[in-house]
């Protein structure tokens, strides 16, 4: 395996700094909302793990076209390091919603709109990893991956898209929200400042963890060919 | 209004759970590194022999 790339290395030492920048930002630049307090900073957390989980999941989507177009498996370790990494940051993304909601709704979870089509997405993300373990053949498997995420990456704008398609208590923190939303507030321009800084610390991260990911994925497939070699 | 020390313990609950659920990430990409570095170096030495 070639060793790490020094640009890789640069990129993550900027994701720490950034990661630590944002903590500060958060913490002693953003206002304390009003009426929810301290609890409000879960949202630039909220917020930048969404973004990223379904970023990921639409690169992964577009890896999968890739794939289809070039038949070249590389961008089937592409796919799927794009959903693991999504896949995490969706989790982290749906728990500290519930977190928030609790005080801000009275409750862990309820069966609203965004929340439901956020579970089904973590949901179909979590099955492509199990359906794909169960195919052998690489490139049946990549086959499948790349058709599964392209259809699973419609779900995306369908979970973007539910708080102003249904009637939901998920607040909208840009545009018109659902006028069942609840929990949300007024944006000041330093939350906007602090909300831009987390999405693009985020975006760098998922870059970051995505790269190396991709490394760890082509290191599996150099054992997995190694080990075909071996016992031929 | 929430309360400060309520809203505090949740922030507290958010960013704990974030930052643990990344931790496990990174150490599992570090674990599963090391344990297919070690793997391609025994099969290095087997076909060697």
């Amino acid at each position: 395996m070639e060793p790490r790339p020094k640009l890789l290395s640069l990129l993550t030492g900027l994701s720490v700094l950034l990661f630590l920048a944002t903590l500060a930002v958060v913490f002693l630049y953003a206002p304390l909302e009003a009426r929810m307090n301290y609890v409000q900073k879960v949202f630039y957390i909220h917020i930048s793990t969404a973004w990223v989980g379904m970023l990921g999941f639409l690169a992964a989507a577009a890896a999968g076209v890739a794939f289809l177009a070039t038949k070249n498996l590389k961008w089937d370790i592409v796919e799927v390091a794009a959903v693991e990494i999504s896949l995490v940051f969706f989790f982290i993304a749906i728990v500290t919603g519930s977190i928030w909601a609790k005080p801000s709704w009275g409750t862990w979870w309820t069966w609203d709109a965004r929340l439901t089509t956020a579970a089904i997405l973590e949901m179909i993300y979590l099955a492509y990893l199990l359906l794909r373990q169960g195919i052998e053949d690489p490139e049946r498997r990549a086959r499948f991956g790349a058709v599964y995420t392209l259809i699973g990456g419609l779900s995306v704008p369908v979970t973007f898209l539910s708080i102003r398609l249904w009637q939901t208590i998920h607040p909208a923190i840009i545009g018109t929200a659902s006028a069942q939303a609840q929990g949300g507030f007024a944006m000041a321009p330093t939350m906007l400042q602090t909300m831009f800084f987390a999405l693009f610390t985020f975006s760098v991260i998922f870059v970051t963890l995505l790269w190396h990911r991709v490394r760890l994925g082509r290191l599996a497939e150099k054992v997995e060919q190694r080990k075909l070699q071996e016992f031929k | 209004m929430i309360a400060y020390d309520i809203s505090i313990q949740y922030m507290i609950a958010g960013y704990g759970t974030a930052l643990g659920v990344l931790a496990l990430y990174l150490v599992s990409l570090l674990l599963r590194w090391r344990r297919l570095k070690r793997d391609l170096q025994t099969l290095e030495e087997l076909q060697s022999k």
